[in-house]
């Protein structure tokens, strides 16, 4: 879906137009391309604990070209802050100001990603101030940032160093186009688990995904792009949806399984044709989804139970089945959505669908991770879609481009890369957790 | 295909010493009543996409199939390579040879069945068969006078001659000529030629409106229990058969006035409701050897045994023009040793109730059997429980040659749910044809 008003203040006199009325003036975003450089530019690595040591030697292996001072006139591709050794609110400031003195140097699409270690209730009172201290701090700085550049950060918990296998992945995410639109955000590893690939721009080589609401809008995307990591896909959506859903399957050479995802017998469904057709499972995407929005006053049981049974009970069910199969390594991406987050008017039933999923992904976590797999959510915001194409124009608007730090709407593709990154073996150490693709919104969609 | 196994042999090999032809899957499009849904849609499109649908199911993008033979009763003239043409357009490898056949309302199993031939013999590894038809988009030619007009115009060269060409025309050529479902033979329109062998066989209008309200109810529970969610690919926003009728009965069946016989007067019992209507649609089914099914991790639904082609005389009036399958079953059944009760499934293709009522009450009569087949005794009767559980064509509607591939893959999938067993396939067409084939579950 085009948003217009991005091509507007971005090209031809009507960009300097923008820039003389002073107009918000979203930036075209730096998306993954394969074959593309990770960063724009030199990555800096400020901080002192033993993470920076560990991050810079990872981004050496990467060929980059890392230096560890700020400085200079020369334009900067991401600032890494490595803050996993503060102890108390005092220990910031350095970092914080040699972040700040950089940040005109940032080029367009650039990157800050911090590394550091989540408060604990067993912290000490000062240390869990000063590592919860970094989240609005990094948080902050998304919001201040300009010309489509994100600030985010890794959290590493207690005896998991910045060379985990999932720590080194987070930061190669975050670092790449495929972090889009995800800012001011934090993502945690709780496990030395994971693998990385071989090929970075093949990291589902070989995997079988299931994608379900595979026939338009982010599912189609997810499906191309996780064909395009290297997955055979198997898509599926309901069969009233079957003709989108070949055009996918053809596009992406994967085969269709039409299929209400409500079924009682969905799981063993999918099971059988992936075991059948492709010999394996190694990705379940949860992304059927359906709203059916009324105010609460106004709610039906149709409307109600619906939602609840697409977006939430199916997924549990299937969910189950896929665990009673001991499918080993399997890991599973749902998604949630902003709304489940933040709540949004009109939308008590699909709301309290999505953060269903967020306690569901939370709470299923130990039994994946006992099959050596994962399940993690993502939790997009506003995306360009068909759906939100129907949303009221001025609405439209605000959800786009008043509320995310990024000023615009983001596009299907960047839900489906975050999602690309959280299917991977290379998040094995991610475990549980929902991931926000909103552009630092403030508001669900 | 030569008749090699004797009757006494109790193999259903069908000809004996070649490998299996396995039916692997279908795929269709819904189809829908004509000029409704699809009245834009050419053949070629509905074709397309059913070829698309059943590519996306099994995964064969880019494959190189050894054929792929469907065909249409309706043609255009530009047509001439109607599923060479479908082929280039789907998601299939542009190196699949394919090719048209037309054999009226069996172009379908003529062009399944000959595919497996040739997929048992090892000529081809795997294929697709099928068929499509618009009643909506279909073909309309200049009438013959113009037609002349027009081809001596292209041929004069002086001024002279042309002039005198264009002074052939008469105003009265301007009337197109439109396809029509009538015998060229007789002129008869194939639903009063039925009327006629419905009439002669005691038919009765309630055992017909029966067979139509079973055949409704059948496809709607069909669909209901998810059975068609494999089988069909939706098409232009239609994810069901338009014509079904979930909510039939038989008092309103009742209602209906006859639609053909209408000369027959009292005896005239066929009506909108017990006969199928214009149909447009699109079938293929996914045939292959074992091998290939193995190779491709394909299911394997079941085999396709034998087929065998009927033709009987209607022209002089000796027997009905839909009548050819009750010939060529026992011709069938002999030579894979089997009779007619050894069959757990019979999809007898409903043209009109008139004429699955007709073709069964031959099989159970002992001197059409003695004096028209040539068999000591009755071929005998079916147990009805068996006939079209899925319902058929007075449900689904009857898009000519698509027909075919309906039955064989909707067949082959009842097959392979029960595990074991054999299904009966009979389907008539015009010009006094007919093809009917043995499956085998697997």
């Amino acid at each position: 879906m085009a948003d217009n008003y991005l091509k507007l203040v971005n090209t031809g006199f009507t960009k300097d137009l923008a820039k003389s009325l002073g107009l918000p003036r979203p930036s075209i975003l730096r998306r993954y391309r394969p074959g593309q450089p990770l960063v724009p530019g030199p990555v800096v690595v400020l901080g002192a604990g033993a993470a920076a040591h560990e991050l810079t030697e990872t981004l050496l292996g990467w060929g980059l070209d890392v230096r560890r001072h700020a400085g200079g006139s020369e334009k900067l591709g991401a600032l890494i802050l490595a803050l996993d050794a503060v102890e108390a609110p005092a220990d910031l400031s350095a970092v914080a100001l040699e972040t700040g003195a950089a940040l005109r140097s940032l080029l367009p699409g650039g990157r800050v990603v911090s590394i550091s270690r989540p408060a604990v209730p067993t912290d000490a009172p000062a240390r869990s101030a000063a590592r919860h201290g970094v989240t609005g701090m990094v948080r902050s700085l998304g919001r201040e940032m300009r010309g489509g550049a994100t600030a985010n950060g890794i959290l590493l918990a207690e005896g998991i160093g910045a060379d985990a296998p999932s720590a080194t992945a987070a930061l190669h995410f975050l670092l790449s186009g495929r972090s889009a639109y995800v800012d001011g955000q934090f993502l945690t590893v709780d496990s030395p688990r994971g693998e990385l690939p071989v090929d970075w721009d093949q990291p589902l080589a070989g995997k079988v995904a299931v994608v379900t609401g595979a026939a338009r809008g982010i599912g189609a995307a997810i499906a191309r792009t996780l064909h395009r990591d290297g997955a055979t896909i198997v898509a599926v959506d309901v069969p009233q949806a079957g003709d989108a859903l070949a055009q996918v399957a053809n596009d992406v050479r994967g085969t269709t399984l039409q299929l209400d995802v409500t079924r009682e017998d969905a799981g063993t469904m999918i099971m059988d044709h992936a075991l059948g057709r492709h010999g394996r499972l190694d990705i379940v995407i949860h992304n059927a989804g359906i709203t059916r929005d009324k105010l609460l006053a106004n709610m039906d049981a149709a409307r109600w139970d619906s939602v609840i049974a697409v977006n939430l009970e199916s997924q549990l069910r299937m969910n189950e089945a896929f665990l009673a199969a001991d499918l080993p390594g399997l890991r599973i991406v749902s998604l949630a959505s902003t709304s489940g987050i933040a709540g949004n008017r009109g939308q008590t039933n699909y709301a309290a669908s999505k953060a269903g999923v967020i306690g569901m992904v939370a709470a299923t976590a130990p039994a994946m991770a006992a099959r050596e797999g994962g399940i993690n959510a993502v939790a997009p915001g506003f995306i360009e879609t068909e759906m939100t194409a129907r949303i009221p124009v001025a609405t439209r608007t605000v959800g786009r481009m008043l509320m995310p730090s990024l000023m615009q709407g983001g596009q299907p593709l960047d839900v489906a890369e975050a999602i690309g990154f959280l299917a991977s073996d290379a998040a094995g150490g991610i475990n549980g957790q929902t991931l926000r693709v909103c552009g630092q919104s403030l508001v669900g969609a | 295909m030569a008749a090699q196994a004797s009757p006494a042999q109790a193999s259903t090999s069908g000809t004996t010493g070649l490998r299996p032809a396995v039916v692997i899957g279908g795929n269709r499009i819904p189809f829908a009543r004509s000029n409704g849904k699809y009245s834009t849609a050419s053949n070629q499109e509905m074709l397309t996409a059913a070829l698309d649908g059943l590519v996306a199911r099994f995964g064969l993008q880019g494959q190189r199939m050894g054929a792929v033979a469907a065909g249409a009763v309706l043609k255009h003239s530009k047509d001439f390579n109607l599923v060479r043409e479908s082929v280039l357009g789907t998601a299939l490898s542009p190196t699949t040879p394919a090719y048209d056949v037309q054999m009226a309302c069996a172009t379908g199993m003529e062009a399944i069945g000959s595919l497996a031939n040739k997929i048992r013999l090892g000529q081809i590894e795997s294929g697709i068969g099928g068929g499509v038809d618009t009643t909506s988009d279909a073909p309309i030619a200049v009438s013959e006078g113009l037609r002349a007009v027009l081809l001596e115009l292209s041929r004069a060269r002086t001024l002279q001659q042309r002039l005198g060409a264009l002074s052939k025309f008469r105003p009265k050529d301007l009337t197109p000529n439109a396809p029509g479902t009538g015998e060229p033979r007789t002129g008869m329109s194939m639903g009063d030629h039925q009327a006629v062998t419905t009439a002669a066989w005691g038919i009765t209008r309630q055992a017909q409106d029966e067979l139509a309200l079973a055949s409704h109810r059948n496809l709607a529970a069909a669909y209901d229990r998810h059975f068609f969610d494999d089988l069909i690919t939706p098409f232009r926003g239609v994810s069901k058969d338009t014509n079904l009728r979930a909510d039939s009965t038989l008092e309103k069946l009742g209602t209906l006035k006859p639609a053909f016989g209408r000369n027959l007067g009292e005896k005239a019992t066929m009506t909108a409701g017990n006969s199928t209507p214009l149909t447009d649609g699109a079938s293929a089914v996914l045939l292959g050897s074992e091998d290939y099914a193995r190779e491709h991790d394909l299911p394997m639904l079941a085999n396709f045994v034998d087929f065998e082609a009927g033709a009987v005389d209607f022209v002089n009036g000796e027997e009905g023009l839909l009548m050819a399958p009750a010939y060529a079953v026992p011709r069938l059944l002999a030579r894979n040793g089997l009779t007619l009760q050894d069959f757990d499934f019979y999809e007898i293709h409903e043209a009109f109730a008139g004429t699955v009522l007709s073709t069964l009450a031959a099989w159970e009569d002992p001197d059409f059997c003695r004096d028209k087949l040539g068999l000591e005794n009755a071929l005998g009767s079916i147990d009805r429980g068996r006939l079209n559980v899925n319902g058929s064509s007075l449900a689904a509607g009857h898009p000519f040659a698509a027909t075919g591939g309906r039955i064989v893959a909707t067949l082959a999938k009842m097959l392979h749910e029960k595990g074991s067993g054999r299904g009966l396939v009979s389907v008539c067409a015009a010009g006094g044809q007919g093809v009917v084939a043995i499956l085998e579950a697997r």
